[in-house]
């Protein structure tokens, strides 16, 4: 039995065969043929350039109907290539001249590009490399054969485990329509896989490190995709284990797909609502699918992550109006870049910080590239006219700086004005509180702003002071520690006092483990990842605030985190065992 | 009637669209060329390749601001090289 634990990316447990999908290059032999077999071996080359225009066309075609034009649009090249390009005239050729074999020839013409493109300069570009072995595999995979073990033969439900998957691998995979889990070495939550996982419903967990070293073809899997644990060869106890988690996770699925339409509101009448977070424009259709009732965290960054240079204005208000309009009316609140630290786009990386969360990162970024700045927000307010949008400034930390914000954004306004483009006059302004600097000033920062949104991730970093991806101190990031309780109870009030609206977009907000105890302590608006919005709310139909108030009363009474935890499991179990 | 068949047509031009020569302007810039009979070369600096081959396109790694020659040689020079600079001179319809 061997056991991982990487990235969960896409939520659910399942368990089945794998199928490793080979990473590894051809072995091709340098052998040579006589003058005689030329022929034979040139229209070899024709038929497997032939073959690989084909797959090409249809991988085109279906990611066409799927995905849009646009996506299916990076095949062009592909298709180019193989049709037009003059490569295969040197394929035929070193055949004719050196008497190489169709596999040696096209793996020498097809090596002499890769060289090529390892010699460029420019990232964006030099990234092609990729197509081309694609190509090169493919082309090869027609003349060897081998390696068909591949996706189109398959009859058995497989967990895909692969290096990294590549765009024209997972187009064929969905083809397929045999893949229940997929299991990666490399990848993040935001990479291609994760995003495709996502978007298939199958559980996911990449950033194993090395898992496709542990795993061979036909090996039992389990792919815990909630938890980010994959377990090759597991035991009886362990198979067992999972089978009753994946039971009792299919039944509250089931539950879970009903609850949809209904509101988020307690067995004594109270109102709650539940926002989705998103980071890409098209995720904002699965936050209507999963109930949400708006966005309370629209995160902007991955334009300017994605993108080689900065986004114009136009490309980020196309991106905003989106979602705006996918929302139909309802409240998206948009985060100014949040920049910085851990995202940083590669061109910007100048000098390298010391201490980078606490370095020129966010707002304090933005407020220092006013140009870059403006241009967001003068889209921001352009998307503004489409739907109920609201802005929010991420890790502010003195009035000032709000107030030195609200500054670019009246400029920005001044500017649309002078275009005479139409935006919201009255759009609301809120902050993120996500310091202890704003935590503690919550009730001046109320006074400014229009609404709050509380960020526990970064609140719970700058309050205990510990890195959560430092393995050495990770133990110390919780937010159930009590202090964090109390600060987030204090904000809340602070808010309440004012008469401003609070939310907490945290990762805590779509823990189902802290929704009784955030209820109880006055929170009304959760913003979380869309998946987790139905258990949230499931838990919210199933409690009454009396006993929330409660149990938040005893939890803050508890000395520390694990008392905290341990009790709120208990509650929660109580109200929803299946969750916990 | 082919009178002018052996001279080369010139034109300067310069990448004006932000992300430069990337897959989807390279085919257009291949599927373009491929309509012209005559010989297309494209120039930057000492490098010189085929306009009518996507992967020498992409490999000539033309960026925003490169500046860029358009040779052509054979018969329709005059009116592929037009035709080729308007493409990249417009940014390829894409974002400048």
């Amino acid at each position: 039995m061997l056991s991982k634990k990487g990235i969960p990316v896409s939520p659910g447990i399942t368990f089945g065969q794998a199928l490793v999908l080979d990473t590894e290059e051809f072995q091709i032999p340098r052998r040579r043929i006589s003058a005689e077999q030329c022929e034979a071996e040139k229209l070899r080359i024709e038929e497997a350039f032939k073959q690989t225009l084909v797959e090409y066309r249809n991988l085109r075609e279906s990611v066409a109907a799927r995905m849009g034009e646009d996506t299916a649009a990076i095949f062009d090249f592909h298709i180019g290539v193989l049709s037009k390009d003059r490569i295969r005239h040197q394929v035929l050729e070193a055949i004719d001249v050196k008497h190489y074999t169709a596999p040696y020839a096209v793996s020498t013409v097809f090596r002499e590009y890769q060289h090529r493109f390892q010699q460029m300069q420019d990232a964006y570009l030099s990234e092609r490399i990729q197509d081309v072995y694609d190509m090169e595999r493919r082309v090869l995979r027609q003349l060897v054969g081998q390696d068909r073990q591949a996706i189109e033969r398959m009859v058995e439900p497989v967990i895909v485990v692969a290096h990294d998957l590549t765009p024209s691998q997972t187009a064929e995979l969905e083809h397929s329509n045999k893949v229940i889990a997929i299991a990666t070495d490399l990848g993040g939550r935001t990479s291609h896989t994760s995003i495709v996982a996502r978007s298939w419903g199958v559980p996911a967990v990449v950033g194993l490190a090395d898992i496709t070293t542990g795993v061979s073809n036909g090996d039992m899997v389990v792919v815990d995709g909630t938890h980010g644990v994959v377990i090759a060869n597991p035991d009886a106890e362990t198979i067992q284990h999972y089978t009753i988690r994946r039971e009792q996770l299919s039944r509250l699925v089931k539950d879970l797909q009903n609850l949809r339409e209904l509101p988020a509101i307690t067995l004594d009448g109270v109102r709650v609502q539940l926002f989705g977070n998103i980071e890409f424009p098209h995720e904002a259709t699965a936050c209507v699918d999963k109930g949400a009732e708006g966005i309370g965290l629209y995160r902007t960054e991955f334009l300017y992550l994605t993108g080689k240079s900065e986004p114009s204005e136009q490309e980020q208000f196309e991106a905003y109006k989106q979602v705006v309009e996918r929302m139909g009316g309802r409240t998206v609140v948009i985060r100014t870049l949040d920049l910085g630290a851990d995202k940083m786009p590669q061109e910007r990386t100048s000098e390298p910080e010391r201490n980078p969360f606490l370095g020129c990162r966010s707002i304090r970024y933005c407020l220092q590239n006013l140009a870059m700045f403006k241009r967001q927000l003068r889209a921001i307010l352009r998307a503004s006219v489409h739907g109920d949008v609201h802005v929010m400034f991420p890790l502010i930390t003195t009035l000032l700086e709000l107030r030195q914000a609200k500054m670019v954004l009246s400029e920005a306004r001044e500017d649309l004005d002078e275009l005479g483009i139409p935006y919201r006059k009255d759009i609301p302004i809120g902050i993120m509180v996500e310091t202890p600097a704003a935590a503690d000033g919550a009730v001046q920062f109320a006074r400014e702003a229009d609404f709050f949104s509380i960020g526990t991730n970064d609140l719970i970093q700058y309050m205990m002071a510990v890195d959560r991806s430092n393995e050495r101190v990770a133990w110390l990031y919780s937010a159930a520690h009590p202090m964090i309780l109390r600060k987030v109870r204090h904000v809340i009030r602070a808010a309440d006092r004012t008469g401003i609206p609070v939310s907490l977009c945290g990762e805590m907000a779509g823990d189902p483990l802290y929704t009784i105890l955030l209820l109880g302590l006055g929170l009304r608006r959760f913003s979380m990842a869309a998946g987790d919005v139905p258990e949230v709310k499931k838990i919210v139909r199933s409690v009454t605030m009396e006993h929330c108030k409660r149990v938040a009363q005893h939890t803050l009474q508890l000395e520390n985190e694990r008392n905290v935890l341990n009790y709120l499991r208990d509650e929660t179990r109580k109200v929803l065992p299946e969750i916990v | 009637m082919e009178q002018q068949t052996n001279k080369e047509v010139l034109r300067q031009v310069s990448i004006r669209n932000r992300q430069g020569l990337h897959a989807r302007p390279v085919m257009q810039f291949v599927d373009l060329a491929n309509r012209y009979p005559c010989e297309i070369q494209v120039r930057k600096g000492s490098l010189q390749v085929d306009g009518k081959s996507p992967m020498e396109m992409m490999l000539l790694e033309a960026t925003q601001g490169t500046a860029l020659t358009l040779v052509a040689v054979g018969p329709e020079a005059e009116p592929a090289v037009n035709a080729l600079a308007g493409l990249v001179e417009g940014g390829f319809g894409e974002e400048m």
